[in-house]
């Protein structure tokens, strides 16, 4: 079953077409990674998908639910679609195990002992379980977006988004983040699209390649296809720059 | 001193009747504020307008007006008293001042803290309430000192409707003892007793809350 599914989705931001005619299915338990050169939209794409950004026409489906049907509880996608940031975005006025708890604490109503234990399972996951009584200020970059990925999973979502999660980071924190990536791909049922420019992270975890310039989905092909053998001439080019250094 | 003394039950009715008013007008102006800042921000633009004209209105135009409007106006249709004509006006104006210190805190507010929020799964309410106020109430909180202190000292002109505070009574004071420089120099201790702990209280809270962030 397709957990998200893009039919001819058009995005404008005013005058600027920032998604052309999108068509795009992802099926539930599979792990994407979307690629381009910057300015090609994937942030916007994968921002539409939990309806951080609008799209103007055509039908989004997650989960089943159309986005762009006014009726549809976005709140309700929500629960079921976790983010990571390329800016982490924790909040800032509460500790580690406080920014994981809350969301499950207020949306989810989960007991506040259950709770407590799962958030601290996952901190025990990503390697943070020492720093659950410590404010985001007070943590690394890779630290802030091992957190901040912990606090997504505390909703136990289906699919998962991640938007640039390594870009903000210093060198030698990105393989820690890319280490928890990885594990969460391993669990089978769960959604990944992630938008990144790790190629090594894309050639060993993910199922299928989707390239991406102009607000266009130009290729979508798995892994091995699209590393092996570009069809389109964008994303040869893309490849051989991205590879050079 | 014997003004002091002799004076004393006078002096303290009118202190007790400014802090009232003062507490009432400083929760109410709080709420009212923080609710008039969130309409100004939220999507939809005419409840944005709303909150705007409401700003507007009571910001640009003399508390003294505001209260005579009240007092002459409102008490017509809905009986009160001086003391709650004055409030009331007090409230909403304050009120203006606030909503317009806490949006700029909540502008002030890195825009991940919301983003970040909703695609945890909270509603527009909840993430306002947990996240982004505390925060903008922290950035503001210099501005909204200054508004309180303002709003002590604005309470002043209860005195003009009859309010029974502290420069109503200072007022009277004068006028039957003819010693209107010591009454006025009484007066202004018993603002200074209000106001300089409320000054050093908000410094001690922006102090602690810098260290807790």
């Amino acid at each position: 079953m397709s957990m998200i599914e893009f039919k001819n989705v058009e995005k404008y931001y005013g005058d600027f077409h920032a998604l052309k005619n999108v068509n795009l299915k992802i099926d539930e338990g599979e792990t994407v990674v979307l690629i381009g050169p910057s300015g090609s939209g994937k942030s916007t794409l994968i921002r539409t998908v939990n309806g951080l950004e609008e799209i103007q026409e055509g039908q989004l489906l997650v989960n089943g639910f159309d986005l762009h049907d006014p009726k549809t509880d976005m709140n309700r996608i929500r629960k079921n679609v976790g983010m990571v940031f390329q800016h982490f975005n924790l909040y800032d006025n509460k500790t580690t195990l406080e920014n994981i708890m809350l969301a499950p604490r207020l949306v989810l109503k989960r007991d506040e002992a259950e709770n407590k234990k799962i958030a601290m399972e996952l901190l025990e996951k990503v390697g943070l379980a020492d720093k659950a009584a410590n404010m985001p200020s007070e943590l690394s970059g890779g630290q802030k977006q091992r957190a901040a990925i912990a606090r997504s999973l505390a909703m136990r979502p289906k699919a998962l988004l991640f938007d640039e999660p390594t870009s903000a980071l210093d060198p030698e924190m990105v393989g820690d983040v890319l280490d928890v990536m990885r594990d969460i791909a391993k669990d089978s049922s769960m959604t990944m699209l992630v938008v990144t420019h790790e190629m090594s992270f894309a050639k060993a975890v993910a199922d299928r390649v989707i390239f991406m310039a102009d607000g266009q989905v130009l290729e979508d092909s798995t892994t091995q296809e699209f590393f092996d053998s570009p069809k389109e001439a964008r994303a040869q080019q893309f490849l051989s720059q991205v590879e050079h250094h | 001193m014997a003004l002091l003394q002799n004076n004393f039950p006078t002096f303290l009715q009118g202190f007790g009747y400014t802090l009232l008013s003062s507490i009432i007008a400083l929760i109410g102006s709080m709420i009212l504020g923080t609710g008039f800042a969130i309409m100004q921000i939220v999507p939809q633009k005419w409840i944005q307008k709303i909150g705007n004209i409401y700003v507007q209105v009571f910001r640009n135009i003399p508390l003294l007006i505001i209260t005579f409007f009240f007092f002459l106006v409102v008490s017509k249709y809905i009986k009160m008293s001086g003391f709650t004509s004055g409030t009331v006006a007090l409230m909403l104006y304050t009120s203006a001042f606030i909503a317009e210190t806490v949006r700029a805190g909540i502008l002030a507010v890195n825009t991940g803290q919301m983003e970040g929020a909703r695609a945890n799964g909270l509603s527009f309410a909840q993430a306002m309430r947990y996240i982004v106020l505390p925060q903008a109430f922290r950035i503001s909180l210099p501005s909204l000192g200054n508004q309180f202190i303002n709003l002590v000292k604005n309470s002043s002109i209860l005195a003009f409707v009859g309010g029974l505070d502290l420069m109503y009574q200072g007022n009277m004071i004068a006028a039957n003892t003819f010693d209107t420089f010591s009454t006025y120099i009484i007066v202004a201790i018993f603002y200074l007793i209000l106001t300089l702990p409320l000054s050093y209280y908000i410094q001690h809270l922006e102090r602690k809350l810098k260290r807790a962030a």
